[in-house]
């Protein structure tokens, strides 16, 4: 239940952000989550939605990104198949994994400034 | 305010961040880092499942290492009781316990907080046995070198397969209590085909805390990354500033990390601009 701790640091920042630019509301999160992430995103909507109350964030919708996660060969760029073992089956090289799979990002905040 | 006529109404901006979540934490894991490089103590995150031989994999390796001439530490943490770190104290690893209450897994500022009370300087292979769980911790970067996962191969041949984000993080598994193999339906080679599935560079070696078996490779494994750790060898590269000691001398931290002692961290980070930090409860010296 680490969600519930990830969803603390979400709001934390965007009450900074919030702060540095004045802003009088907060409308809308934008947040990335790979599969890889190590997060469930359905828990992390819960946590969120149970956290916000109180914060800055209270009643703000969460858009939520799922990003699946992908494997392929650095060298020649080869997909691995999902499943398979991570390495080329062409050039042996350990697969690395495609951009987002991993990701847990805030991607933006919409607000209302004076 | 509206620009476009100037009518005074507020206005909705799009602000793009792009920016981890967990950037805060990496931060304190950052710092974390610097000063085991810079004090040219290798620190080593242990994770696996509750019961999976943590705590008695550390227990052997203080036999096993004992020619090595290696000053152990440790921090052991549990969402409660202090007995995996008494159980270390026992084996000759000074320990100290972090008592999580109902956290899951150990964040970096956990971690800094419990080096204040802890002479960890004085140790040379410092090793934080983290929460039983093979989902949250896998997560944090704590300032570690590496990653070692523990896996008993009583677990179950596909535990890889279904606890992913714990293998991908790891730079060793362990594959423990091998001693019980003859007793069990496993395979090992399923184990191994598993874990290729789920990390691109699987590395694992078989041990038994209890028969001794694979310590020594688990001890080499250790040694190699010991010897990338050189006391005071770093070269000047982060100028490292604590932004609350104004009135103590200015640290100045000179380090460079090896990139594969960097393989711990889940996100690799730029080393290039100083940073300030907070200290949670009770201030501290860096000296």
């Amino acid at each position: 239940m680490h969600e519930y701790s990830l969803v603390d640091a979400l709001v934390r920042r965007v009450e900074a952000e919030a702060r540095s630019r004045q802003a009088l509301a907060i409308h809308r999160l934008s947040v990335r989550i790979g599969e890889l992430s190590g997060v469930d995103p359905e828990l992390f909507r819960t946590a969120y939605e149970t956290f916000r109350e109180g914060t800055i964030c209270a009643g703000v919708p969460l858009a939520l990104t799922q990003v699946a996660a992908s494997w392929s060969c650095p060298r020649c760029r080869r997909p691995i198949a999902r499943g398979e073992a991570l390495a080329c089956p062409a050039c042996k090289e350990p697969a690395r994994l495609d951009d987002g799979g991993d990701a847990l990002t805030l991607d933006g905040i919409e607000m209302e400034v004076p | 305010m509206c620009t476009t006529c100037g009518c005074g109404d507020t206005e909705l901006v799009p602000v793009e961040l792009h920016e981890k979540i967990l950037a805060g934490n990496d931060r304190t894991a950052r710092h974390n880092r610097e000063h085991f490089v810079e004090a040219g103590v290798l620190a080593l995150n242990l994770m696996g499942s509750p019961g999976g031989g943590k705590t008695a994999v550390l227990e052997a390796t203080a036999r096993a290492a004992a020619g090595k001439g290696w000053r152990l530490g440790a921090v052991s943490a549990d969402l409660a009781t202090d007995n995996d770190a008494r159980r270390l104290e026992k084996a000759g690893i000074p320990s100290r316990a972090i008592t999580t209450g109902q956290a899951c897994h150990l964040d970096a500022e956990l971690v800094h907080r419990s080096l204040h009370d802890f002479p960890w300087r004085e140790t040379d292979v410092f090793f934080i046995e983290n929460v039983g769980n093979l989902v949250c911790p896998a997560i944090y970067d704590l300032g570690q070198a590496a990653n070692v996962v523990v896996l008993s191969v009583t677990e179950g041949e596909d535990k890889p397969l279904k606890y992913p984000v714990m293998f991908k993080a790891a730079d060793l598994v362990l594959l423990t209590k091998c001693d019980l193999v003859p007793h069990l339906d496993v395979d090992l080679a399923k184990i191994h085909d598993a874990l290729a599935r789920v990390m691109p560079r699987p590395e694992t070696i078989e041990v038994s805390a209890r028969t001794g078996k694979g310590m020594d490779a688990w001890v080499a494994w250790v040694a190699r990354l010991k010897a990338r750790v050189a006391p005071g060898g770093a070269r000047p590269t982060t100028p490292h500033t604590h932004a609350r000691e104004s009135s103590a001398p200015a640290v100045t931290l000179k380090l460079e990390v090896p990139e594969s002692l960097r393989k711990g961290q889940a996100h690799p980070h730029d080393h290039d601009a100083a940073h300030g930090h907070t200290h949670g409860k009770g201030g501290h010296r860096h000296d």
